[in-house]
């Protein structure tokens, strides 16, 4: 199941011959840039605005460009990349509508801090600003969806500039820079010489923790009867996983993994409580309301975790660990903050952090609690239930895969019911719930670890939204196993209007889909499909038995709904529980 | 407890900065009363003053997300300290042969200055802190303001301190 590449020269041999200083073109520039980054894949579409780029990548086999069937493919599959490999992803677009295609996907990397550099041609520099054909002011539309961007006025400054954007992209609080590179500057000549060194005035995160203030979190733990521990993707981003673990082992107190910080600590952990939040665990959410400390690390208390925020953690003392000072205090007033990396706070703390010695009834409590409520549903042997699917998806692979998802329903049962061991096995749009982003995101992923198993679990609606990019799939052999679970129905907004809206069920109804078995092959991509138990289970294993990518769609109960839910504008403790209690 | 904040911020003199910095209070919800730019001690750097209002906690938000714009170097509450704050204001006023020393008299008692004469307007300058300015303003408004332009805030922390 290994994609086929085109062979690369060996990484000494590429980058001895491009260090040495030479006149060459802005497009030259970048790409050896590019390459000195370590950069092996990229992702992009070309236009009138990059032709000069596209023109110095013909033959160009330092790293790997794949073609993508829309930009929005494109980013979404840098994204992928970024969030699978902890690398940053990148893309290339044209000027315009190439680059305003890439707008949603640079505002979802930038809602879930991911590090992507994304570079879009520009029309020439005499043109900029007389609505010239293709023009866009793609800076100013991206200023507040990057965490910084350039406009690049010589080719002389690419060097510096791209080596600060991945700089900038992948320290501190990660996130998308876009440089933006008017056409004359691509093809104007300038002495390329690497950047090997940045330094950024304004710009020098806080790493290292103050002491003083790691030492007020742990004695908070010593004296602490209900603590908890709240975790959020920034344990991921940090690669800090290791150093949780050790937190929470050396400490005994349980823990809650937001949506984007599953995998962050190991689901068969006994500590480990199940996610937080509008879908999430029983037990995570009243240990919330009930715990009287509670360690936020790297989270940022978002609105579908908090609920009604004032009503969040009430007896709680809140200690917040986060790199970005402006997340501490933003949402939640904080006790203790500590701002650093997660990982060398954690660091710093697991040299004297104490067990939590006051917390045994506690531990006894939640442990109870999670064998009593965990995550149910009323399952049928007529009609094949999302959730037993999402089951049977984790039994078939051993929980060994890398799973990006769509967003809407499928994508809280695959949280709820796929569970993950380790960090960088669980790609989603987590901040902005991007539909269209689940698909071309497995592609990335893929390209990022060609040697694991990447599924891909969308719903019928966000498939449709970046189905196009089957065809990379096939032409590159790229073995992404793309699940479909189809309620025929946009099913969370079905949700939503049944529960809120009074069952006025306004324009969800997906019928009038492709048949998604013809449209895969119709890609040169294999197709399955099943609506019972005993077909979805041998399909699926036809299906990991095909070595290419393959569509496995499952026609599902259309009447499901995700529990437990909490409802806008009530307290996280306050829970439908469905009709499994 | 709302109050009016003088913030001054040190920033890159880049192309774009200025759209940062007031996007940026534009969609966190921040109210900008003022802003002005203008080129600072250091070649390379702009310094902008800036004059909000909010709650200390908005205060807060607000010098942190300034902070995480890579082109800001560095922001001051000006107004935790005693500070000198001052604006200009040109204003342009109907002015009758008849009514003008009345006039006169006015900016003499506000140390202001009359830059320009018309057969029927003059045009005042006035430099001091946003009340004397609306004070001066108010003191006009009876004979017929024509036309008025403030420049906004610029301001500075007193002595030795930077």
């Amino acid at each position: 199941m290994v994609a086929q590449h085109a062979t690369l020269r060996s990484k000494e041999e590429i980058m001895e011959s491009l260090r040495k200083p030479e006149v060459i073109t802005g497009s030259e520039i970048l790409l050896r840039s590019l390459v000195l980054e370590d950069v092996e894949c990229v992702f992009g579409y070309p236009g009138g605005a990059v032709l000069y780029i596209y023109d110095a990548m013909h033959g160009f086999s330092d790293f790997q460009h794949l073609l993508t069937r829309h930009e929005q493919g494109a980013i979404h599959a840098a994204d992928g990349y970024a969030r699978a490999s902890g690398k940053v992803g990148v893309c290339i677009a044209t000027s315009g509508p190439g680059a305003t295609n890439l707008v949603t996907g640079i505002a979802t990397a930038y809602m879930d801090s991911v590090p992507l550099v994304v570079i879009t041609g520009n029309v020439a520099t005499t043109l900029i600003g007389t609505d010239a054909f293709q023009e866009a002011d793609i800076t100013g539309i991206t200023m507040p969806i990057t965490k910084h961007s350039y406009l690049v006025r010589k080719a002389a400054d690419l060097p510096r500039i791209i080596h600060e954007a991945f700089h900038i992209a992948n320290t501190g609080r990660k996130g998308p820079v876009l440089i933006d590179i008017p056409k004359d500057v691509s093809a104007e000549l300038a002495l390329f010489e690497p950047v090997t060194e940045v330094s950024i005035r304004g710009y020098n995160p806080t790493v290292t923790p103050n002491k003083l203030q790691v030492d007020k979190m742990l004695k908070a733990i010593t004296e602490a009867e209900r603590p908890i521990v709240l975790a959020g993707g920034g344990v991921v981003y940090s690669g800090a996983h290791e150093e949780l673990f050790e937190f929470i082992k050396k400490s005994g107190i349980p823990i809650t993994t937001t949506l984007l910080g599953l995998g962050a600590f190991p689901s068969g952990e006994e500590l480990w409580l199940g996610m937080p939040g509008m879908h999430g665990t029983y037990t995570a959410n009243t240990s919330i309301q009930e715990a009287d400390l509670l360690i936020n690390i790297g989270a940022r208390f978002d609105d579908r975790v908090t609920g009604k925020l004032s009503g969040f953690a009430p007896k709680a003392k809140i200690v917040h660990i986060d790199i970005d000072p402006a997340e501490i205090g933003k949402n939640v007033p904080t006790d203790i903050p500590i701002v650093g990396d997660v990982k060398s706070v954690l660091q710093m703390a697991n040299k004297e952090v104490k067990y939590a010695e006051k917390a045994d009834a506690w531990r006894a409590q939640l442990a109870a609690s999670c064998k009593e409520k965990p995550y149910k549903y009323n399952d049928s042997e007529d009609e094949l239930k999302p959730q037993w699917v999402i089951e049977m998806l984790y039994e078939e692979t051993n929980g060994e895969a890398i799973v990006t998802t769509d967003v809407g329903q499928h994508q809280m049962w695959a949280a709820q019911y796929y569970k993950f061991n380790k960090p960088r096995s669980w790609v989603t749009s987590g901040g902005l719930g991007t539909m269209g982003f689940g698909f071309p995101s497995a592609i990335g992923a893929q390209m990022a670890n060609q040697d694991r198993l990447v599924i891909s679990i969308n719903g019928d609606g966000g498939m449709q939204m970046c189905a196009q990019e089957l065809a990379i799939c096939a032409i590159n052999n790229i073995p992404v196993k793309v699940v479909i679970i189809n309620n025929q129905v946009l099913g969370m907004v079905r949700q939503w209007q049944e529960l809120i809206y009074d069952n006025r069920y306004s324009h969800i109804d997906l019928s009038g889909s492709p048949d998604f078995v013809k449209l895969a092959e119709a890609y040169g991509v294999r197709g399955f499909r099943a609506s019972n138990k005993e077909d979805a289970r041998a399909v699926w294993q036809e299906a990991m038995n095909h070595p290419g990518p393959a569509v496995v769609e499952f026609v599902v109960r259309k009447h499901e709904n995700v529990y437990p839910m909490v409802t806008q504008g009530s307290t996280i403790d306050q829970m439908l529980m469905g009709d499994t209690e | 407890m709302m109050k009016r904040h003088t913030v001054a911020v040190l920033v890159n003199d880049q192309p774009g900065v200025l759209q940062r910095v007031s996007g940026l209070f534009g969609r966190r919800g921040f109210n900008i009363e003022s802003i002005t730019v203008g080129t600072s001690e250091e070649t390379g750097l702009s310094r902008m003053v800036i004059v909000t209002t909010g709650d200390d906690k908005m205060l807060e938000q607000v010098t942190k997300q300034l902070y995480k714009l890579i082109d800001v170097i560095k922001v001051v509450d000006l107004s935790a300290n005693p500070m000198v704050g001052r604006e200009l204001a040109l204003i342009k006023v109907n002015a009758d042969p008849g009514a003008r020393p009345e006039i006169l008299g006015v900016v003499e008692t506000f140390r202001a200055a009359v830059v320009d004469i018309g057969t029927t307007s003059l045009m005042v300058q006035v430099v001091g802190d946003t009340d004397k300015i609306d004070a001066m303003i108010e003191l006009m408004k009876p004979y017929g303001i024509r036309e008025l332009s403030r420049t906004g805030v610029t301001a500075m922390v007193r002595g030795n301190a930077r």
